[in-house]
């Protein structure tokens, strides 16, 4: 139980770690998306089925095919190199600084806290058992998600489409 | 160390790397991407207290999949909005990227 | 797999289960749950490659026969020993692999590949017992499995560091993308009707027979219908099956992503292609036509996974057919077939189908009216949406044809 943790704890770190180290967008998407698949088990370690499943539809199905295009679609030209130019020692040490300090305050924060009643069975929340909330007391929030969703890809279609060429008939 | 403890030491360490990441990467998708890692941290929490609190409230998996839907979406804008800062300036590297009109 | 009995077990439906179990039996308890899983995932390779080795060999034998040829009849009684033949050949073939390529993720493609593809059989219930994998979520599970495979064709168009390749990937993964949709619109009303997400439960949902005769299966409503043949064009289009098969229009776009790929790695990939149709017509199967259920209660007595079998291969016969039959879609063409026209009525559908549980309790003068309703918002749409689509496209005039 706890070793499978330690696992997949290691499999996420560590590919997400590489992923934002690499020169290499490509390799660096990829890598995130094994990442994101060892989210995924964490939740099935957890017992939560459903949104392992969702997460591996909405994640490695959709947002990394977005991610790939859009790294696809933004290189200079069709020979350019894929890495990304340096910045700055500053600017790295800076932000590593930062977030170390992030780390170690969340860390040291969640180590001295004591949390009252560890359960050691997962809760059972079958799919009809979602459905009936997400359909019931969540009814509001599932159709204000639905309205996002919308607003949000028809945004992007009209963001990231280019601008139309001007018609053969208006060269008047 | 109970597992919740660790549980909640992944989401700091997977959060840490994401923000590290959005804070060092010049490049507009990393960035992106560091912050869909800082999200992910923050459902991994939700499922970790979910699973061991022990109460029958499962509030924290409904969370997670709103949550997962409104990060399809703001994958689905934030690279829109990469390729449309590229078609102006020709670059994604986000300190290009200093002029208010295209 | 669960032994819990269901009142008609007969000697041949339990058959599988008490190979296994006495197999199993040799081993120490402590280690037969390691056993049955191995078991399990052995039976499925083997019966599903054997299955894509004759497949291959029955579509060209049957293409043979429709374009009035033979087909392969050298090695073995009537070519029966040919795909073993292929195999030996796509083994000991040289492995080209292009010097710019990416060398990891050229390798990891077809890997990554097979190995999705095959994640799909753990949750289609085989038969009455036979489901590897009993899960609350099953066929979001398979959907799941089924998006992940794109990634690996992206890796293949752009390991391959071919012009070609990355461009004919990212004409197969906007294809996969369009079809995805309707595919996964097509199953929500069996999921709104059967109200679970779990294959066996689908499949229990669709048992009984009216009168005996008549199957209570999905596909015999009229959204069960429409969602069936949306599902199945959809299908299609995910296993890159003519028509749809522009990923690796092999006439004409030589062999899109797969260029670069030579020896058993290409073998690899067109068996993860025949393992996905394999899955996506083995859950059609499960989601529209009734699973393992007989046509019929006096037929009942033919063990369970043998009806699943012959759906099956009716299914993929079904394929092979279209593929002899119809001419590749151009890429408009594709999308537009889609986004305008699957999209849609998948859409519309659903309302059918939520109008169809609604008035579950209807009876009499009013269930002929619910036919009625539903029959209409079937086929209204089509007619209607069809006709618009398809103006000033039809009917075409065969100017240098003499018929």
């Amino acid at each position: 139980m706890i070793l499978a943790l330690l696992l997949i704890t290691l499999l996420i770190l560590a590919s997400a770690a590489v992923a934002m180290v690499l020169r290499n967008l490509i390799h660096s998407a990829l890598l995130l998306v094994l990442s994101w698949c060892g989210i995924a088990a964490f939740y099935l370690w957890a017992g939560a089925e459903f949104v392992a499943f969702a997460q591996i539809l909405v994640y490695v199905g959709a947002i990394s095919m977005v991610v790939l295009f859009a790294v696809l679609l933004t290189r200079p030209a069709r020979d350019a190199e894929l890495s990304v130019p340096a910045v700055t020692v500053l600017r790295v040490a800076a932000g590593l600084m930062a977030a170390g300090m992030v780390a170690s305050i969340l860390g040291l924060a969640v180590l001295t806290t004591r949390f009252s009643g560890a359960a050691t069975r997962a809760p059972q929340l079958t799919v009809k058992d979602l459905g009936a909330l997400l359909a019931g007391p969540h009814a509001a929030a599932l159709l204000v998600t639905g309205v996002i969703l919308t607003v949000a890809l028809l945004g992007a279609v009209l963001i990231a489409a280019p601008a139309p060429a001007p018609r053969p008939e208006d060269h008047s | 160390m109970t597992p919740l403890t660790l549980c909640l030491l992944l989401s700091c360490g997977l959060f840490s790397v994401g923000l590290a990441a959005a804070l060092t990467r010049g490049n507009a998708i990393l960035v992106l991407l560091g912050v869909e890692l800082m999200l992910n941290a923050a459902n991994l929490n939700f499922i970790a207290f979910w699973r061991f609190s022990g109460g029958p409230a499962s509030t924290g998996v409904v969370f997670v999949l709103f949550s997962l839907a409104v990060a399809a979406a703001e994958a689905a804008v934030g690279l829109a909005l990469v390729i449309a800062v590229y078609r102006h300036q020709q670059s994604i590297r986000l300190q290009d990227a200093v002029r208010l009109k295209g | 797999m669960t032994p819990a009995a269901v009142p008609p077990d007969r000697w041949l439906e339990l058959a599988p289960l008490q190979l296994r179990d006495w197999v199993t039996g040799f081993l120490p308890a402590s280690l037969q749950w390691l056993a049955t899983g191995l078991i399990t995932i052995v039976a499925i390779l083997a019966v599903f490659g054997l299955l894509f080795a004759y497949l291959t060999l029955a579509e060209r034998k049957i293409l043979g026969r429709i374009q009035n040829r033979p087909g392969p009849n050298r090695t073995g009684w009537f070519g029966l020993l040919q795909p073993f033949a292929d195999g030996v050949k796509a083994l000991t073939k040289e492995d080209v692999v292009p010097r710019q390529a990416d060398p990891v993720l050229h390798y990891l493609a077809p890997v990554v590949l097979v190995a999705l593809s095959l994640l799909g059989f753990a949750v289609i219930p085989f038969g009455r017992h036979l489901v590897a994998v009993e899960l609350d979520a099953a066929v979001l599970y398979f959907f799941a499995a089924g998006a992940a495979t794109e990634l690996a064709i992206f890796m293949a168009g752009w390991a391959s560091r071919n012009k070609y390749a990355l461009l004919a990937a990212m004409r197969a993964l906007a294809q996969l993308i369009s079809y995805e949709l309707p595919l996964l619109l097509a199953f929500v009303p069996v999921v709104m009707l059967a109200g679970t997400l779990s294959t066996t439960a689908i499949v229990a949902a669709q048992g009984g027979w009216t009168l005996g005769v008549l199957p209570h299966w999905f596909v015999l409503t009229p959204w069960g219908f429409a969602g069936f043949v949306i599902f199945m064009i959809a299908a299609l289009a995910e296993s890159n099956r003519s028509p749809f098969d522009l990923p690796e229009a092999e006439s004409e776009l030589i062999a899109g992503h797969l260029t670069e790929y030579s020896g058993f790695k290409y073998a690899l990939f067109f068996m993860a292609e025949y393992f996905g149709m394999c899955a996506l017509c083995g859950m059609a199967v499960t989601l529209f036509l009734g699973g393992w259920q007989a046509p019929c209660a006096a037929l009942e007595c033919i063990p369970s996974y043998a009806w699943f079998g012959a759906k099956l291969l009716t299914l993929l016969l079904g394929f092979i057919w279209i593929r002899a039959t119809l001419p590749r879609l151009r890429m408009d063409q594709l999308t537009r077939l889609a986004w305008k026209f699957l999209v849609p009525l998948a859409l519309i559908n659903l309302g059918t189908a939520a109008f169809w549980s609604l008035t579950a309790g209807w009876t009499g003068g009013l269930q002929l009216v619910r036919w009625a309703v539903a029959l209409a918002l079937v086929a209204g749409p089509f007619v209607l949406l069809g006709r618009r689509l398809s103006r000033g496209v039809a009917p075409r005039v065969y100017r240098y044809a003499s018929s």
